[in-house]
């Protein structure tokens, strides 16, 4: 995308009087040559995308490994019986990253957002809103297209891959644009917005990438919790009037300089962290033998 | 660079962007590359791909592209099944690459009259590719764009008379690149457009007096 910071869209919003969203959408358009209604078509089959991927949840699906599937199913179990302790958006919240992300894992259909590591995050703050009745999906449009600006702003200022940048570039980056689309939905403003992604950014800055036997699994699916439930806290701040001290662009661009510096057994090697726990060592030798 | 719905998608089956998504894309690749359906296919596996392959369902995604599946076809996982019901016989090893990206694949493909073509694909990351290699002349497309590959005779005017044919067709080029091994010898020329290409454009180039054989690849739709 064209957009290379924040501030360029901030900048943009203030020249035209044009919402966050719109001015995404408009870079979508011009860049990719298509109109609007073929953009807004393109994002509606994207969102459709992202709830089948929670509807098509079944929780006697097993990874790979046999080491991820059914808590999802748990969570909702969990919350059916007893009042929890976040009561009911955050526990639909957090089993629908689970789902998703174990649905991943056992080779279902997700949308990469930004990558599959991290589908999860989207979909888990969004399609409670939407099932509960807290927003309409013309609202949900508009605010993915804020996700996937700030998205592209970070893929373009530092990195959106566990190879490059580890986790914080994947489940950080998905909060990031979580963070965003939340506080937009909720009407708040280019600054709130900013915020709500500096924030969500600097909280899981430096996070590893450390899948144990090299798959998409452990730790990822339960990252995906962390990164919603992330997103939802830091637009609540934001929507409160809370602000990054360090400005958002500043904060992306030491996202990446943090990703470019971390040793690479923490880039999606497999050769650090939970992965080389005796317990990771031992998932690895038992895929070793299968293969 | 990268468009918004890279950012929101690729729609895939997982559970890896690199591993799973971009895999099924060079497979795919492969098979546009080939004109068709291989019976036979060699798939060699380095780096990463080698080592994570098999739980990321590397091997799976790679022959479900060589059977014409796109990233989000839940099909992915039972792949090697429906080869055999196509009668598809494949082979999968690793290979060891010296100055290759860590997610590379090669793949030797064979159609049922016996053309024969070699890819080496590269997994870039967020489910996009290149390829890197054509039977072994150096390449470098990625497949966003309309990707026409021309193999033609090294000789003096050829690009001139191909572009032509484009310029005619109203087509522009975003990018370009031409390669060959010995001079006189083959040439790759890779174009890469902006329009998606008539037959009748590309009919046109494919009877160019030194021209081979030309393939067209149409970028994927949303």
């Amino acid at each position: 995308m064209a957009l290379e910071s924040m501030q360029e869209i901030f900048d943009k919003i203030e020249k035209t009087q044009k919402p966050f969203w719109r001015v995404i959408l408009e870079t979508d358009m011009d860049e990719r040559e298509v109109t609007e209604a073929d953009s807004m078509a393109r994002m509606r089959y994207t969102w459709k995308a992202m709830l089948e991927s929670v509807d098509s949840y079944q929780g006697d699906r097993r990874s790979v490994s046999g080491l991820v599937g059914g808590d999802g199913k748990k969570m909702r179990d969990h919350a059916a019986g007893m009042e929890t302790l976040c009561g009911p958006y955050l526990q639909e919240v957090i089993a629908t990253a689970l789902s998703v992300g174990e649905s991943n894992a056992c080779m279902c259909k997700i949308v990469a957002a930004p990558t599959a590591g991290a589908c999860g995050v989207l979909p888990a703050v969004m399609v409670p809103l939407y099932k509960n009745g807290g927003a309409e999906e013309e609202e949900i449009l508009k605010a993915l297209y804020v996700a996937s600006g700030i998205g592209a702003v970070i893929a373009f200022r530092a990195c959106i891959a566990g190879a490059a940048g580890g986790c914080q570039a994947e489940i950080g980056s998905a909060s990031a644009m979580a963070a965003g689309a939340l506080t937009a939905l909720r009407g708040g403003d280019a600054a709130q917005i900013g915020n709500a992604v500096a924030m969500a950014l600097k909280n899981l800055m430096g996070l590893v990438c450390d899948p144990i036997a090299g798959l998409v699994e452990v730790p990822c699916v339960k990252r995906n919790v962390v990164g919603a439930v992330n997103a939802i806290s830091c637009a609540d701040m934001a929507l409160a009037g809370i602000t990054s001290r360090v400005p958002v662009d500043q904060v992306i661009d030491c996202m990446g300089d943090v990703g470019r510096r971390m040793p690479v057994e923490f880039r999606e090697t497999a050769l650090g962290g939970l992965a080389v726990t005796p317990f990771g060592q031992s998932i690895k030798e038992q895929m070793e033998q299968r293969s | 660079m990268l468009d918004i719905f890279d950012i929101l998608g690729p729609v895939m089956v997982g559970p890896s962007s690199s591993h799973t998504a971009g895999a099924v894309r060079i497979g795919a690749m492969a098979r546009t590359l080939l004109g068709g359906q291989p019976v036979k296919a060699d798939i060699a596996l380095h780096g990463s791909f080698a080592e994570t392959g098999q739980g990321h369902g590397t091997d799976r995604a790679l022959v479900a592209g060589l059977l014409g599946m796109h990233p989000d076809d839940l099909d992915i996982p039972r792949s090697f099944e429906i080869a055999a019901e196509k009668g598809m016989e494949f082979v999968i090893h690793p290979v060891q690459l010296r100055d290759a990206h860590p997610n590379t694949a090669i793949l030797k493909v064979e159609d049922a009259a016996g053309k024969q073509l070699t890819v080496q694909g590269v997994s870039i990351g967020g489910g996009r590719i290149r390829v890197d290699k054509i039977n072994g002349v150096d390449v470098n497309f990625t497949g966003t764009y309309n990707t026409l590959v021309v193999r033609h005779q090294d000789v003096a005017g050829e690009l001139s008379r191909i572009t032509n044919e484009l310029a005619v067709g109203g087509v522009n080029i975003a990018n370009m690149s031409l390669c060959r091994n010995r001079r006189g010898g083959d040439v790759l020329t890779i174009i890469e457009t902006d329009q998606k290409l008539q037959p009748d454009v590309v009919q046109r180039i494919g009877t160019l007096y030194a021209v081979h054989d030309v393939t067209y690849y149409e970028k994927e739709d949303a």
